[in-house]
């Protein structure tokens, strides 16, 4: 579990992130959706400490994250797998290397057993036989999945996806948010999603967060989202004109 | 004000760069492939322009000293004296500062705006060592080496011209650079060139590193990485030769 208590996060003198506070479940996909500019990967950031916040606390398994040196944070973010909005593939490193330099870098196993478990996750991604390419040989779609498979290669007990399925169309967008969900559950994962996309919000929504100008203006589940009153958050649900349609009907 | 901010924020990341490796084993890996693009990848452009200096200094002394009370073999100990004092460390070091600093700051500025750097703290890894420190170990390490080459190649691209050209006869060439030799001069071009090589990693890197936006501002922290660190070079040039041969 992820707790983040009161948050505020300014970049000079602009308010990203105001007053933020919302539990993230275990073994749960948690959403944070909201329009492009809102702030979704600037908290993201500031929970995995690629931010340091102005005020508040963030708190992974009873572990006060932000209040901790630099070793003791290392040693948490060995418990963190991270997608980031660009992939953020290592370029000079083949797929295969991409997934296994975790493995490298904090285990003492032999190659054989790495490649076990790169093949492991590769295939857990629906990619194989794709070991010997460069991340520049890629589709997006294709990225996005290796960078999951690297994420989940030390067995993470946190999971962060930015935005997992931008810029794929819906189909593959799908496979990934249910591959997402699916770890989720079956490793009893924290995970938490950025997304500004309604079909995540439908598929794999166990909690929703709605982040409006740097504050969190609602949470609850997929199912309440769509009764919701609040103005902000019904226009952000029902902004594509095939939505309004359906709500009429 | 910002000059000592940009000062305080490099010796922060030196401190980084400096701490206590996770897995040396990787880190050796890494310091290997820094040793291929750093320094072998620089033998080419070290060794061509060292053989056509050290032609045209020969032509040119020679040109200069074309007096009948001077002895030819001076011609081979200028040629020796230029190259071993000056050149073959110091301007080898600034065509390395643009041929590796451009590179070594677009490689780390890449991967800071591409998220890659972020990729690597999220999992636990000191970034700024882990990209850092082997080339500045691999830097270190192999440029006394080029400049060595570039000794050698200098002084043999003299002989060749005096060959070709018939600019002095060889054999006083040959005499002029054994003539009145101080080893010395070699360890003092070497000790300069340990700290050219520090200087051009590690300004470099810093550009790279606190790269942020786009392409374009990667493009424009290599160019600073170029600027910086050759007069950084050239300082340290005007400071270490007052400090060693005074
Ligand atoms: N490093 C930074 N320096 C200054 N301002 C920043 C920085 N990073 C983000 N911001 C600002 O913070 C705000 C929130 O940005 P953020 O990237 O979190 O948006 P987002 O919700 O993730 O949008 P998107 O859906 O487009 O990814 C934006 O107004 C942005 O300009
Ligand atoms: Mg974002």
């Amino acid at each position: 579990m992820i707790e983040v208590k009161n948050v505020s996060k300014r970049f000079g003198d602009t308010i990203v992130l105001d007053n933020v506070s919302v539990n993230f479940e275990q073994g749960k996909t948690n959403l944070i959706i909201g329009q492009s500019g809102s702030g979704k990967t600037v908290l993201l950031k500031s929970i995995v400490g690629l931010h340091d916040i102005d005020e508040g606390e963030i708190w992974f398994s009873h572990r006060h994250f932000n209040a901790l040196g630099f070793k003791e944070r290392k040693e948490i973010r060995k418990e963190i797998g991270m997608l980031f909005q660009g992939a953020a593939l290592f370029d000079s490193s083949t797929v295969e290397q991409n997934v296994m330099f975790p493995l490298d870098m904090f285990t003492d196993k032999s190659y054989e057993e790495k490649l076990e478990r790169v093949n492991f996750c590769l295939k857990r991604v629906n990619i194989e036989n794709s070991n010997g390419l460069f991340p520049a040989e890629l589709s997006g779609g294709m990225k996005k999945r290796v960078g999951i498979a690297r994420a989940i290669a030390l067995n993470p007990m946190y999971l962060f996806c930015d935005e997992p399925n931008s810029g794929l169309d819906p189909k593959t967008g799908i496979l990934i948010d249910n591959l997402i969900k699916e770890i989720t559950e079956e490793y009893n994962i924290t995970t938490i999603v950025n997304t500004h996309d309604m079909n995540s919000v439908v598929e794999i929504g166990d909690k929703v967060i709605f982040i409006y100008a740097g504050a969190k203006l609602w949470e609850g589940t997929k199912e309440e989202i769509m009764h919701t009153e609040n103005k902000e958050l019904n226009d952000f649900v029902f902004a594509t004109s095939l939505a309004q349609k359906l709500k009429k009907q | 004000m910002i000059f000592f901010e940009q000062l305080g924020k490099f010796f922060l990341l030196l401190t980084k760069v400096f701490a206590k490796p996770e897995k040396y084993r990787i880190y050796y890996k890494q310091t290997l492939r820094e040793i291929e693009s750093l320094g072998i990848n620089s033998f080419g452009i070290v060794v061509i322009v060292s053989v056509f200096v050290g032609a045209v200094i020969t032509i040119q002394t020679n040109y200069n000293i074309e007096n009948p009370l001077l002895p030819s073999y001076l011609v081979g100990v200028t040629v020796r004296d230029s190259l071993l004092l000056e050149f073959s460390s110091t301007m080898v070091a600034l065509i390395l500062a643009g041929k590796i600093g451009s590179s070594i700051s677009s490689e780390i500025g890449t991967m800071r705006v591409s998220e890659q750097i972020d990729a690597l703290e999220i999992m636990g890894v000191n970034s700024a060592s882990f990209l850092i420190l082997p080339k500045i170990i691999a830097a270190v390490f192999f440029f006394p080496i080029l400049s060595l080459l570039s000794m050698f190649v200098g002084i043999f691209g003299g002989y060749l011209i005096c060959v070709i050209a018939d600019v002095v006869p060889p054999s006083d060439y040959i005499y002029g650079i054994q003539y009145a030799f101080y080893p010395h001069y070699i360890s003092y071009a070497i000790t300069k060139v340990v700290f050219y090589a520090f200087i051009i990693v590690t300004v470099s890197s810093f550009h790279g590193y606190y790269a942020s936006g786009g392409a374009l501002e990667v493009g424009r922290s290599s160019t600073k990485a170029v600027v910086h660190s050759s007069i950084l070079v050239l300082l340290a040039n005007l400071v270490l030769t007052k400090l060693i041969l005074s």
